[in-house]
C-alpha cells in the first residue's frame, strides 16, 4: 500500500493514474488549486477504493508553502513513499514572444516550482534511503521548436534537474522517473486540433506511468514510440533544424 | 480524417463542431447556435449527431460520486461509461440491472435513450432504476429531478434523446449479484412459431433471453434461429476475459454483401455450440464489445440500424412480414436480434421499450433499395401499431416517429430551446415554425 502525493491532482493525467492508485487501495493526498474540483477527485477516488484520500488547496507557484504541503501529507498519511508531480500549464507561444511576464510564469509553474519541491522531496526521502520521485515533463523540453519553445525550455530545465537528481539519489535507492508525453487529449490541449495516430488518451498515459514507477524506470516516454520521433528530432544537425517548422 | 463525432452508423455524415465538459461545475457552454449534449456516440444514426451546431461531449464528467455497498446505490457524473461502473461493481457484488448491448455507453446515453437489454422482461428499462439526477438548462438552472420531484421533466429527460438539456449526473439502483459469470443455455430453433414458444417457457425462469435470427431463410425456416437464455450464476469468481481487439481501419469495400452473409448466417445457425456454458458477462453481454470499432467492417458508406416493437397482439404476424420481406429483397442482415419485452411500459414520455416484441437488424448502407426496405418495414411496423427505435434510426419518417411516440409533443414542450438534434429536426421538422 503506497502513500502517494500528487501535485496537480485535477489534470486529466494526474487524475487518470489517480484512479489506478486508488483501485490497488493505496493512500493519496491531493494537492491542486481549485478546492471544490479538487474534492470532486477526492470523492471519485474514495469510491474508487482508495485506503484514504485527503486533499491540500495551493497554488504550485506558491513555493514557500511547498513544506507545508509536505508536513501536511506526511501526517494525513502517515509517510509518504510517492509523489507524482503533474502540475503545469501550456503557455501560448505567440503571446510569450511579446511578454517576458508570460514567459517568465510559465518557466515559474511548470520549472521552478516542481525544482522547488523535487528538492524538498528528495532531501526527505534521501533521508530514508526509499521513495520515487515522478515527475511529468515533455518531450517538448527534448529539443527548442519555433512552436512552443518557451514551454519547451522549462520542461527541458526539468527534464535536465532531474537527470542530475537521479544521478545523486541513485545510491540510495530512490526512484527519480521524468515522464515525457507527447500528445494527449486532455484540458490543457483543447485548443489543439487533435485525432490521428500521434494522440494518446490519459487512460493509456497512466497506465504506462504506473507501469514505469513499478518497474522502476529512470526516463519513459509515452507512449513509447515517442522515444523514437524524439531520437530522430534530436539527431538533426541544427543548420538544418533551424530552417524547420516542426 | 474521420469525425470523432460520427455516429456509430457513420451514416448520416453531418458538419458539426464540439466543445468537451471536464467539470461538473463548469457553466453551459456559452456558443451561438444550437447545442446537443452528446456522450459515446453509440447511437447509430442521427439522434447524437446536430446538423451545423455544436455537440456538447460530456465524456470528461466520469467522476463516481457516492456509492453505498449496501444498498447499491451509485452516484456518477453522466459521462461514466456503462463499462466503467461493471469494472468497479462486479467485484464488490453489485451488476448494472439493465445492460444494453453494448457496455460502451455513457449513463446520460443509456437515460436519454432510455435502453433496454435482454432482461427486460425482468427489469423494465434503464429509467426504471433511475432514482435521480441533475439537468443543466442553457439558462443556467441546475434541476434536481426524481420521479417525485420535477415529475415532468423527470419523465421527458428519460429516454429524452438528450433535448431537455445537459445530463450533469445521476443516482442508479445497481443490482445484487453473486459473480461475474452466467449460467448460458443456446437452444436451436425452426421456426418463429418456436421462438415465440421458447420465450414464453423461458421468461419465468431466466433473467435474460435473446434470439438470433437467420433472417435469410425463407419458407417454412423462415425465423429460424438461436434462442440464448441465462442467469447470473452463483460460481465462477470475478477473473475478467482478455483485451479487445479493434478494427484498425475502414476497408475501401465493405467485405459484408450478400455472399458472405449467406454464408455467414448457415454457418452461424448450423454452429455446433454447447447447450449450457459459463460464459463471463463481457462475452456474454458484450461479443461486439471484444471487437473494438466494428462498425468499420461496413465500409466508408456506414450502414443502416432497423429496431422495432410490436405490441403482443400483432407481434407474430408482424415479425413474420417482417422477416418475408428481408428474405425477399435478399440484403440480409448479420444481427438480427429477436426479443420479447416483458410487460412494463416504458417510464419516459417517449420510451422505446414497452410491452411486445422487438427485433434489431442492421444493413450495409446500399442507397436508396435499402432506404426503400425500410420503409417498407415501417409500414409494416405502423400497420402492427408498433414503434421504431430513435436511437438506432438514421432515416424514418415523421410519420412512422409520431405514430410510434404519440407523447412526442409534451417532449417538444419540455425541450430546451438551445438543444436541437439533427434527428428531432427531421422528425418534427414540419410542425415547427421555425423551420
Amino acid at each position: 500500500m503506497r502513500k502517494v502525493l500528487i501535485v496537480g491532482a485535477t489534470s486529466a493525467i494526474a487524475q487518470a493514474t489517480a484512479r489506478l492508485l486508488a483501485a490497488k487501495g493505496d493512500h493519496l493526498f491531493l494537492a491542486g488549486r481549485a478546492a471544490e474540483r479538487l474534492e470532486m477527485v477526492r470523492q471519485d477516488l474514495a469510491v474508487r477504493g482508495a485506503a484514504s484520500v485527503g486533499v491540500f488547496t495551493i497554488d504550485a507557484n506558491d513555493r514557500a508553502r511547498h513544506e507545508a504541503l509536505l508536513n501536511a501529507a506526511e501526517q494525513a498519511m502517515g509517510g509518504l513513499d510517492t509523489v507524482l508531480i503533474a502540475h503545469g500549464s501550456l503557455p501560448d507561444q505567440r503571446s510569450c514572444e511579446t511578454s517576458v511576464e508570460q514567459t517568465l510564469a510559465a518557466i515559474e509553474t511548470n520549472a521552478l516550482s516542481v525544482i522547488t519541491l523535487a528538492t524538498l522531496i528528495a532531501n526527505r526521502f534521501e533521508a530514508c534511503r526509499a521513495g520515487t520521485i515522478a515527475v511529468i515533463s515533455s518531450v517538448a523540453g527534448d529539443r527548442g521548436r519555433k512552436s512552443n519553445y518557451v514551454y519547451g525550455a522549462s520542461k527541458g530545465m526539468v527534464s535536465l534537474f532531474l537527470q542530475g537528481l537521479r544521478n545523486r539519489l541513485a545510491a540510495v535507492g530512490v526512484q527519480v522517473l521524468t515522464i515525457k508525453p507527447g500528445f494527449v487529449d486532455t484540458p490543457m490541449t483543447a485548443a489543439i486540433p487533435k485525432g490521428g495516430p500521434l494522440w494518446a488518451k490519459p487512460d493509456t498515459i497512466a497506465a504506462d506511468i504506473l507501469a514505469a514507477i513499478e518497474k522502476k524506470r529512470d526516463v519513459v516516454y509515452l507512449p513509447w514510440f515517442w522515444w523514437g520521433i524524439m531520437l530522430i528530432i534530436r539527431l538533426i544537425p541544427e543548420r538544418i533544424f533551424k530552417r524547420l517548422s516542426l | 480524417m474521420a469525425d470523432p463525432y460520427a455516429s456509430w452508423g457513420l451514416y448520416p455524415k453531418l458538419p458539426q463542431r464540439a466543445v468537451a465538459l471536464s467539470w461538473r461545475d463548469q457553466a453551459f457552454p456559452a456558443v451561438a447556435g444550437e447545442v446537443l449534449p452528446r456522450g459515446n456516440g453509440r447511437s447509430y444514426g442521427d439522434s447524437c449527431l446536430t446538423d451545423n451546431g455544436t455537440l456538447i461531449d460530456a465524456c470528461g464528467l466520469d467522476r463516481l460520486i457516492a456509492f453505498d455497498p449496501a444498498s447499491g446505490r451509485l452516484t456518477c457524473e453522466a459521462g461514466v461509461l456503462l463499462r466503467d461502473i461493471l469494472a468497479f461493481a462486479v467485484p464488490r457484488g453489485w451488476f448494472v440491472p439493465v445492460a444494453p448491448g453494448t457496455q460502451l455507453v455513457t449513463v446520460g446515453g443509456a437515460i436519454a435513450n432510455d435502453v433496454h437489454g435482454k432482461n427486460h422482461h425482468r427489469r423494465g428499462a434503464f429509467g426504471h432504476h433511475l432514482l435521480s439526477f441533475e439537468l443543466l438548462r442553457s439558462d443556467g438552472r441546475r434541476i434536481r429531478c426524481t420521479p417525485d420531484g420535477e415529475t415532468e421533466l423527470f419523465q421527458a429527460t428519460i429516454g429524452g434523446l438528450g433535448l431537455t438539456g445537459l445530463i450533469v449526473s445521476a443516482e442508479l439502483q445497481l443490482m445484487p449479484v453473486k459473480g461475474a459469470f452466467f449460467d448460458v443455455e443456446t437452444i436451436r430453433f425452426d421456426d418463429l412459431g418456436s421462438f415465440f414458444a421458447l420465450s414464453a417457457d423461458s421468461d419465468g425462469t431466466h433473467e435474460y433471453t435473446v434470439a438470433w435470427i437467420d433472417c435469410l431463410a425463407r419458407g417454412g425456416a423462415l425465423g429460424r434461429g438461436i434462442f440464448t437464455r441465462a442467469n447470473h450464476a452463483s460460481s465462477g469468481g470475478c477473473r475478467a476475459p482478455g483485451a479487445p481487439r479493434r478494427i484498425p481501419l475502414t476497408p475501401p469495400i465493405s467485405p459484408i454483401n450478400g455472399l458472405t452473409l449467406r454464408a455467414f448466417n448457415e454457418l452461424y445457425y448450423r454452429l455446433p455450440r454447447p447447450r449450457r456454458s459459463l460464459q463471463h458477462f463481457q462475452s456474454f453481454l458484450y461479443p461486439l464489445d471484444s471487437l473494438l470499432d466494428w462498425n468499420r467492417l461496413y465500409g466508408p458508406r456506414g450502414f443502416l440500424q432497423h429496431q422495432c416493437v410490436v405490441p403482443p397482439a400483432s407481434a407474430p404476424h408482424a415479425m413474420r412480414a417482417i422477416l418475408g420481406a428481408i428474405a425477399e429483397a435478399g440484403t440480409g442482415s448479420m444481427l438480427a436480434v429477436l426479443k420479447v419485452f416483458g410487460s412494463a411500459p416504458g417510464r419516459g414520455l417517449v420510451s422505446f421499450a414497452r410491452p411486445g416484441t422487438t427485433l434489431a437488424l442492421d444493413f450495409p448502407f446500399g442507397g436508396a433499395s435499402t432506404l426503400a426496405l425500410l420503409d417498407r418495414l415501417d409500414r409494416i411496423v405502423m400497420e402492427a401499431g408498433g414503434a421504431v427505435y430513435p436511437a438506432k434510426d438514421a432515416r424514418m419518417s415523421s410519420e412512422a416517429f409520431r405514430r410510434g411516440f404519440p407523447d412526442w409533443q409534451k417532449l417538444e414542450a419540455m425541450r430546451d430551446p438551445k438543444v436541437m438534434s439533427a434527428f428531432w429536426r427531421r422528425v418534427t421538422a414540419d410542425t415547427r415554425k421555425d423551420s
